[in-house]
């Protein structure tokens, strides 16, 4: 286990506001090699987002932490690229400054300005974004705002990648022709990847592995399911694919029957335990 | 904005026409929608004007009246006979000087303060109540305390333009720096921008929009400010002109440096209303 790449350790989460405290995740625990393809997948609210804003750095978890290689966490950094479901790029700059703006901060002093600029060019042909370097956002479709902030993360050579339903907002034609990208860039580049997801079909297709989140309150990791498919995968080819339809199947039947049914009975009696507590807060209020 | 509609109503007949033909055509749109309208309204105000002021016994003069009353000064703004006796490009020149000094410590002060005030809740919870009591205090009443202080009446115009035009400017500011979206401060820590990067590169453009509206009231007022408040400290400025022209009755001087007054502010409010487009490009209100 020592040499997983990222590592995450007994992460418990709650958020408290006005002494009412709401435990969002519990014992959540996940190593990861690197170069691996993780999806997490869940119900809408379990704490995906959080899970990804921890390793990120930007949230705190309650108790436990996160390890990537060989470093704990404290602070959000390069190293952990994030992207955004709605894109946010800064909408005052240019699709090309949008990327200069990471990379100027983190080479500089590591490259001269003009290999701080290949640099740039080289991540937007990465994902075909070169014809439009001085649009503003506001000048570009969601689909290419995606990509821009895909080609940020990766200008930060970063050591993980995590992507937050970065598909979620695009329409079904435009989210295939990114994933093929994407799936493209990984073949190139092989990162470490993370990736949130409400899509069965894309966590199949992109991922090795598809880390599938029980229910919140006090959501943990469920179920973890390999997908051993050769790369490099064509959504075509895997339609009639029987390996394919297997871990579909199985993932559905995750989300659609043992998440509506049977619920793991450590997170049944968290979730009695803290309904219970918001009663009593309640009664006393 | 209306002059992208008028391009895009020329569009489709677009293929046809040679470009310089198109190019005359935008033009002669664009006169017709923005700049003959309240030409026609004008002529039509100033022919009432002049009909009602024709009659005997009016209190005040016709255009016509006007026009030839002023016409040394309409054409010769330019003279210096000494004192306070010099023409009307002075006399507007001087005030716009007091406004660019008090403007501009306006705008220091104001964006500082208002970053302040929307990063620090601390700083919000002990300065704003203090900051809308003071805000309510109008311009004039502040001209006898800083003559008081300063002992001097050009500063203390300064000062009178400074305290009008502050307000807007730090509340607009602050409530375009509470406004900034958490996922640009997320990008921020993501690459790690330190403190003033995070002013320069984040805080300042994404409260631009903000600061900017508040520059813009803050322009007018400045502007309304500084002619009450020269009428009171005397000198040279349009204020004292007017002033100066009711105490000696030259009606007409009074009605030509109105115009003036009013097209100056115009042209101040369209400056700063540009300079905010030009900055903000991209940024769209929230
Ligand atoms: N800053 C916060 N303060 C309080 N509660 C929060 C905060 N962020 C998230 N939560 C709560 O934590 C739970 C999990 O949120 P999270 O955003 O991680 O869900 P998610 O799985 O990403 O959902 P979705 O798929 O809809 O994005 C939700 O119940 C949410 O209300
Ligand atoms: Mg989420």
């Amino acid at each position: 286990m020592s040499q997983a790449y990222l590592s995450i350790s007994r992460v418990d989460m709650a958020f408290s506001r006005g002494g009412v405290t709401n435990p969002v995740l519990a014992d959540v625990n996940l190593d990861i090699q690197r170069g691996e393809y993780i999806s997490l997948i869940g119900h809408s609210g379990c704490g995906k987002s959080t899970v990804l804003n921890i390793v990120a750095g930007l949230l705190r978890a309650t108790s436990g932490g996160v390890i990537v290689d060989g470093r704990e966490v404290n602070a959000p950094g390069p190293d952990r690229a994030l992207v955004f479901q709605n894109h946010s790029l800064l909408p005052w700059l240019t699709v090309y400054q949008n990327v200069e703006i990471a990379v100027q901060k983190i080479f500089q002093g590591k490259r001269s300005a003009a290999e701080q600029r290949d640099w740039i060019l080289h991540n937007l042909e990465m994902v075909s974004m070169s014809h439009a370097l001085d649009r503003l956002p506001a000048e570009i479709s969601g689909g290419m705002k995606q990509r821009v902030g895909i080609a940020r993360a990766l200008a930060m050579e970063p050591k993980v990648l995590l992507l937050d339903e970065p598909f979620g907002a695009l329409d079904a034609l435009t989210r295939a022709h990114l994933q093929d990208e994407v799936m493209r860039i990984q073949s190139e580049l092989h990162n470490t990847v993370m990736m949130i997801t409400h899509d069965v079909d894309e966590a199949v297709l992109l991922s090795d592995r598809i880390v599938m989140m029980t229910n919140g309150p006090s959501a943990t990791i469920g179920q973890v399911l390999d997908i051993d498919l050769p790369r490099p995968r064509d959504r075509l080819e895997l339609a009639d694919d029987a390996r394919y339809t297997h871990y579909r199947h199985e993932v559905l039947s995750f989300l659609y029957e043992k998440q509506r049914k049977v619920e793991p009975i450590g997170s049944a009696r968290a979730r009695s335990a803290a309904t219970a507590k918001r009663e009593s807060a309640a009664m006393r209020a | 904005m209306s002059d992208t509609t008028s391009i895009a109503g020329l569009a489709p007949a677009s293929a046809a026409p040679p470009a310089w033909r198109m190019h005359a055509l935008t033009l002669y749109r664009r006169f017709a929608q923005h700049v003959l309208p309240p030409l026609v309204v004008l002529m039509l105000l100033v022919t009432i004007w002049e009909l009602l002021c024709t009659r005997p016994g009016a209190a005040l003069p016709p255009p016509s009246q006007v026009l030839s009353d002023t016409w040394e000064l309409i054409i010769d703004p330019f003279f210096d006979n000494g004192g306070n006796d010099v023409g009307l490009a002075w006399q507007i020149l001087a005030s716009l000087e007091r406004v660019a000094y008090g403007y501009l410590l306006a705008v220091i002060a104001g964006v500082s303060l208002g970053v302040l005030v929307g990063q620090s809740t601390w700083a919000l919870r002990g300065l704003d109540p203090i900051f809308q009591v003071l805000r309510t205090v109008p311009p004039l009443a502040w001209l006898p305390i800083s003559l008081a202080g300063f002992q001097d009446s050009n500063p203390s115009a300064i000062f009178v333009i400074f305290i009008t035009a502050i307000w807007p400017i730090i509340i607009n500011t602050s409530v375009g720096i509470r406004n900034i979206p958490e996922d640009y401060r997320n990008v921020a820590r993501v690459i790690r921008l330190n403190g003033i990067e995070y002013f320069w590169k984040i805080m300042l453009p994404a409260a631009s929009p903000y600061i900017f509206s508040g520059l813009r009231i803050g322009v007018g007022l400045s502007w309304l400010a500084i002619v009450a408040a020269e009428m009171l400290i005397g000198g040279v400025g349009i204020g004292f002109f007017i002033w100066d022209a009711w105490n000696s009755s030259r009606i007409s001087d009074i009605i030509l440096a109105l115009v003036y007054v009013g097209v100056v502010g115009f042209l101040l409010d369209r400056i700063v209303a540009w300079a905010g487009r030009r900055v903000t490009r991209g940024t769209t209100p929230a």
